[in-house]
């Protein structure tokens, strides 16, 4: 064989190959969280300042990203729809991975028949389809962000609880509890230290994943008018109100870019970790 | 050598990792004569499985082959074009792999795995394709072939589908056979099918083999030369007896002599060589043994020695016997006995133990199955000895080992430790008893938390059990612990991924020795390990007996293993004790046929054997009388009734109605 | 085989009679006036509408007797009557059903015909231009909103380029084709109406293709992450070391495994294509489940909405059940 074949890449590309896009990912958004954080002073108009006159302008100096149909500034509602989609993503996710994972890991600890009841009511919700039952809990409860929060959260738990049932249970049968069994450590301590922070990975790429998942979906309840209550800018409903306005393409445009920016971000993020968790996948 | 099939020269080949490149085999040279039977042997990072994946450039990137002939009757099978490499692999040339549960397809029939590549290089077409098949899996052996042809694999045993996997390579009546690791993961009693097989094809269709192992005695019961890789080269070449009995490579003589024997006289100590190989990343200068070498000497350090002749048809490469001299022949230790105990009271006794496993339904309606782990074990330990526990996978010695340390509960039975039942002890109990019993694992990579750094690992059993007060206490006595099992105390703040296998294991001693316990059961805690390693770890293991007056309970599927470390053995079959004796009494004068098979399986070069047939019963359904009556020669009708423990000499007892009835080869 | 099959179904069987049992509890548990969500606050102002609507469910009898007059109404194909258009809420869905199955079906195709070769290619030839392109397409595929991606086909081929015909299922002055199925293509191929043919397929293009990017996403995403853990696997460098031609290994020997993975994930993503038809026929006014689930939402027409969840739910087992026969076919090990 001739040795000038290809050359192997540098490390250095190599690293940038492998991590670079969980860097962008990181890069887009923790620029959304600051977005979020600090709307009021970089959004230049108030989100719901109308001005009629100036309806449904395109893209200008003035207004970068044109007016909606009530005249309102699009890039100042992008800017403060950030806040609604990032909160009820964090949010469910959070709230669905922490309540998942307790019930996942409490199944796997119980054993015998408290274990088999916590699984079946596990898996019975989700026989569900989530956004359908979202939606007819959401119409159950009313409009509203917290509402469609709770709607959300119902069905969100249960793939959590799947997953970290099957880490426990890998855990719980590897011989390093074993060890710590026989070590004679009183078994409270071997779950909180020894069987919790080894399912944390995993649980983290999944929460990561999980983030931009839940900004779509709420985004998509909102769209169908379940989310927020308006005038509240939230970017599902900026999009249901210019769904109809072909020629004034910009109205529903932007918020959905925004959407899939976040949604993009997370997912690179997400698979970063995953690849840095995993050794095999780092070997290849 | 010009008639030889295969001719390797030179081969290099380097894996791109993040940390730069590691030349896994560099400068690779042997040739393979027609019906000729090669031996490669080597620890794992030798570079002797990815030798064998380079000569049928099967490797994946990052793995790149940079250098080199592989000559395959005189064509180099690196210059071959795609369509000539399928041509000619599975064809001229076949490859048996290591593991046959990943190298089978789980989706599809053995038939068609056997078969498609009969009809693929157009030796036959389908039909005569399936007839060919049937009688192929026939010849290797597999039980009633039409029916297994039409099987998925999952539904064979792991000695059935290593003869399907040959089956596969000897479909096109290869010239060249290559076979990687064929047998480690089987059982001692189906490695000798496997083996025996192996020798016959040779003997038969004169199939030049090419065998890699890490075990020597495989190797020497079917190669006539062998070659031995260290660190991606090799070091020495030659006829294996030669090599053998007068090896001429430190590491080879390394390698020889750390594998403990049967036919050796018992010894309490194994001639390890200490230290690890080299790191990949920056080898040495010099030989790449050198800083292991007992025997080095100053041009060692600087010098990479060449492979050259150093006695007629042998090869090594070494500066001190480049002259033609041998290497001093192994010193036996003194054997150091063992530390008389005052008492004659037992520290730990188990009575008529049983654990059954029952397996998840299969469904509401079906009956569950249940695992008969264990069928009533009866034993004992006293105080600083060393009790050796022996069978084949499946024999329920894992699951005794956990009864026994109360990792499990027994279903029935009594065990006493220390003078106390502990076999229905739970809770508080059970957890102050626990430091006076301690377990080493099988799984050095396993058995330790991967997210604790090891001086945590080792504090936090001192912190519970009130041995250590404060941190700082904590960390003098792991200080103390790991300088005792050999490692550098300053590591405690090293995760556990940054040790090497036998550094874990010894790492797993120290926790085990922290507690300052009386018994420690050991579940195969060397048998991850490469010879040299083990060799280490044993050592280890009967120093600190001797400093600290312990018993062991050592279980071990690797009989030359429990020989050159246990006082007494048991010998478990389908979860009871068949034979029982001191060491000595038992490898001289077995008595259950099983033990008689079971010693004869062990590969040995120049030894003859009783080659068991069948495969161990399913734990699903315990046989009524003897366990043993399918697969014994000797069985008679009376086996059918359970057979009487019979006490044949002092200490020496035996589950069988005819002991002593099979004779052992001499 | 058999009993594998009929142990999935009695299970089946048994969820979807909980399944039936949550949604009747949501039903009752709706915070404020259950007469008021389930009537409408028309209709919940006539007193006599209300005391028959009262006496029809039991509302002042035990819970458990009042599920078992649900559940038998549920048998005789009874889910209420909904608020916006006063019908039967079974002759809606069945009404606007075949409109969804044709578009989702249509869409499930696509995602398959694209997805697994686009997986299969981008493993086999990992990191190169195939490989991006299909990293690409299945990352903006899941990310991207549907109902966006929807309203920007739509303005940019219809509304700019003018290429693809407007929303609806036909041209608004065309007739539907003759037959009973309901769907349009099947119908019209039926007759020979070729015409009509074309119509409703020119008008199923953009939506079908809209609705497919998420599921395409999936499933390109899991074959090309299936193809390389297949291809890494021992059995794969056994094949080789046979001498088979690559296509033969890759395609006989890695794909087959690697479609076990993605048979479960087809089976959940057609299911969820019920899900995003929802956003898909809102924006191109396609007359199915999906719209009829945005307007009664809006509308919180809330017997509509059970009904939908119900009905929904039902297909989700249905296709779970399929799926894990699929699974058994596939994969000799499950079979027992």
């Amino acid at each position: 064989m001739s040795a000038t074949a290809a050359l192997p890449e540098s490390r250095l590309r190599r690293r940038i190959r492998r991590y670079g896009l969980a860097w962008a990912g990181g890069g887009i958004v923790l620029g959304w969280i600051l977005v979020a954080v600090f709307a009021p002073w970089i959004a230049p108009f108030p989100p719901d300042a109308q001005d009629i006159a100036n309806r449904l302008a395109p893209p200008s100096a003035a207004h970068w990203l044109g007016t909606d149909i009530l005249g309102r500034d699009v890039l100042s509602r992008l800017i403060y729809g950030s806040r609604v989609s990032l909160l009820a993503g964090f949010s469910v996710v959070i709230l669905g991975a922490a309540f998942g994972t307790a019930v996942g890991i409490l199944a796997a600890w119980l054993r015998g028949w408290g274990e088999e009841a916590l699984m079946r009511f596990t898996d019975l919700v989700l026989c569900f389809p989530p956004i359908i039952l979202a939606l007819a809990l959401a119409a159950a409860l009313g409009i509203g962000t917290t509402n469609t929060i709770i709607a959300m959260l119902v069905v969100w738990w249960p793939k959590f609880a799947r997953l970290a049932r099957s880490l426990a249970i890998v855990q719980r049968s590897q011989e390093y509890v074993e060890a710590a069994t026989v070590a004679g450590l009183p078994q409270k301590r071997i779950l909180w230290r020894h069987v919790l922070p080894n399912t944390f990975g995993p649980i983290a790429v999944l929460c990561t994943l999980d983030l931009g998942i839940a900004i779509l979906t709420f985004a998509g309840l909102s769209f169908l008018g379940l989310g927020v209550v308006p005038p509240t800018p939230e970017w599902g409903s900026m999009i249901a109100e210019g769904r109809e306005l072909v020629e004034q393409w910009w109205v529903a445009t932007f918020p959905g870019i925004a959407i899939l920016s976040v949604v993009v971000g997370f997912n690179f993020l997400g698979d970063g970790l995953r690849d840095w968790l995993d050794p095999k996948a780092r070997s290849r | 050598m010009s008639d030889a099939v295969l001719d390797v020269r030179g081969l290099v080949t380097v894996f791109h990792t993040d940390a730069g490149p590691v030349r896994a085999v560099d400068g690779v040279s042997f040739s393979v004569g027609k019906g000729e039977t090669l031996g490669i042997v080597g620890e794992s990072g030798s570079g002797k499985s990815v030798t064998a994946q380079s000569l049928m450039r099967l490797l994946d990137p990052p793995a790149r082959i940079e250098g080199g002939e592989v000559l395959f009757e005189g064509r180099d099978v690196l210059t071959m074009s795609p369509r000539e490499l399928t041509a000619w692999r599975g064809a001229n040339a076949a490859m048996v792999f290591q593991d046959s549960l990943t190298g089978l397809n789980p989706v599809l029939r053995i038939l068609r795995q056997v078969t498609e590549h009969v009809v693929a290089h157009g030796r036959m077409d389908a039909r005569d394709a399936r007839r060919h098949g049937i009688e192929l899996l026939r010849r290797m052996g597999v039980a009633s072939p039409e029916r297994a042809a039409a099987s998925y694999p999952h539904q064979f045993s792991g000695g059935m589908r290593q003869r399907v996997m040959i089956a596969m390579g000897m479909a096109n009546d290869p010239t060249l056979l290559l076979a990687d690791e064929p047998t480690t993961a089987l059982d001692v009693t189906i490695q000798a099918q496997i083996l025996d097989l192996l020798a016959g094809l040779n003997e038969k269709f004169g199939t030049a083999i090419v065998l890699i192992s890490h075990d020597l005695g495989v190797i020497g019961t079917i190669c006539k030369r062998i070659v031995v890789m260290y660190a991606g080269e090799v070091v020495e070449e030659g006829p294996t007896t030669d090599v053998l009995s007068d090896p001429r490579h430190p590491y080879a003589w390394a390698l020889a002599n750390a594998v403990p024997r049967l036919d050796a006289p018992i010894a309490d100590r194994l001639p390890g060589i200490e230290g690890a190989p080299p790191d990949p990343l920056a080898m040495p200068q010099g030989c790449r043994f050198a800083p292991r070498c007992p025997w080095r000497i100053d041009r060692c350090g600087t010098e990479r020695p060449p492979l050259a002749e150093v006695a007629p048809g042998r090869l090594a490469r070494c500066w001190v016997t480049a002259d033609g001299r041998s290497l001093p022949p192994r010193t036996v230790p003194a054997h150091a006995k063992p530390p008389e105990s005052s008492t004659t009271e037992p520290l730990l006794v188990a009575r008529d133990l049983v654990k059954h496993f029952p397996l998840p339904k299969k469904s509401f309606f079906g009956a569950r199955e249940v695992v008969h782990a264990v069928n009533g074990v009866s034993l004992h330990v006293m105080p600083g000895e060393r009790l050796g526990i022996v069978g084949e996978s499946g024999c329920g010695k894992s699951t005794l080992a956990r009864l026994v340390t109360r990792l499990h509960t027994p279903d029935a039975g009594h065990i006493r430790f220390d003078g106390q039942d502990i076999a229905t002890l739970g809770g508080e109990e059970l957890r102050q008893l626990r430091p006076r019993l301690q377990m080493v694992f099988q799984d050095p990579y396993a058995s330790l938390n991967p997210r604790m750094r090891i001086g945590d690992i080792l504090a936090e059993p001192l912190l519970v059990h009130g041995r250590a007060r404060t941190a700082a206490e904590a960390g003098e006595r792991v200080g103390a612990l790991l300088d005792m099992v050999g490692l550098n105390p300053s590591w405690a703040a090293r995760f556990p991924h940054e040790f090497s296998g036998g550094q874990r294991q010894r790492i797993s001693i120290a926790r085990a020795l922290g507690l300052e316990p009386a018994l420690i059961v050991a579940d195969e805690p060397v048998s991850a390990l490469d010879v040299n390693v083990q060799a280490q770890v044993l050592n280890l293991m009967l120093d600190l007996r001797e400093r600290m007056g312990l018993a062991y309970m050592f279980i071990a599927h690797d009989l030359a293993v429990v020989r050159a470390f246990c006082d007494r053995v048991a010998v478990m079959y389908l979860g009871r004790i068949v034979e029982e004796a001191p060491a000595r009494d038992l490898f001289a004068q077995p008595a259950h046929p099983y033990t008689v098979s079971l010693l004869s399986a062990v590969p040995e070069p120049g030894r003859q054997r009783v080659v068991l047939g069948g495969e161990p019963p399913s734990t699903l359904r315990l046989p009524q009388g003897c366990a043993f009556r399918a697969r014994c020669p000797v069985a008679e009708p009376v086996c059918a009734e359970p057979p009487p423990l019979t006490e044949i000499a002092p200490g020496h007892r035996v589950l069988c109605h005819a002991p002593g009835s099979l004779k052992g080869m001499p | 085989m058999l009993r594998y099959v009929a142990i999935r179904l009695a299970s089946a069987v048994v969820m979807a009679l909980l399944a039936s049992l949550v949604i009747f509890l949501i039903s009752n548990f709706v915070p404020g006036d259950p007469v008021l969500a389930q009537l409408g606050d028309i209709l919940a102002s006539d007193p006599t509408v209300v005391a028959q609507w009262r006496a029809k469910w039991g509302l002042d009898l035990p819970l458990w007797d009042r599920y078992w007059i649900f559940l038998s109404g549920l048998l005789h194909g009874d889910l209420g009557v909904s608020i916006a258009t006063r019908r039967p809420v079974l002759e809606d869905i069945a009404q606007y059903a075949p409109a969804t199955i044709e578009l989702a079906t249509v869409s499930f195709l696509l995602a398959l015909v694209v997805g697994i070769p686009l997986g299969v290619a981008a493993a086999v030839w990992r990191d190169s231009i195939v490989d991006a392109v299909a990293r690409a397409v299945s990352l903006l595929g899941v990310s991207a909103p549907t109902f966006w991606l929807a309203f920007i086909f739509l303005a940019i081929f219809y509304g700019w380029l003018g290429w693809a015909p407007g929303p609806g299922r036909l041209d608004p002055i065309a007739f539907p084709p003759e037959g009973s199925t309901g769907f349009f293509l099947w119908d019209s191929a039926r007759q020979g109406d070729w015409e009509t043919f074309h119509d409703a397929l020119a008008h199923l293009a953009l939506p079908a293709i809209v609705l497919a990017a998420a599921t395409l996403g999936l499933i390109t995403r899991t074959t090309r992450a299936a193809m390389l853990e297949c291809l890494h696997q021992d059995y794969v460098r056994v094949a080789r070391a046979k001498g088979l031609k690559e296509r033969a290994v890759v395609l006989h020997h890695a794909l087959r495994n690697a479609l076990v993975p993605v048979v479960t994930l087809g089976g959940l993503a057609y299911a969820n294509l019920l899900t995003g038809a929802v956003m898909t026929e809102t924006i191109f006014a396609w007359p199915g489940l999906g719209r009829y689930t945005f307007r009664s939402a809006a509308a919180l027409d809330f017997p509509a909405i059970m009904g939908i969840t119900l009905v929904v739910s039902a297909t989700y087992l249905l296709v779970n059940l399929v799926v894990d026969l699929s699974y058994a076919l596939l994969d000799p090990r499950v079979r027992r």
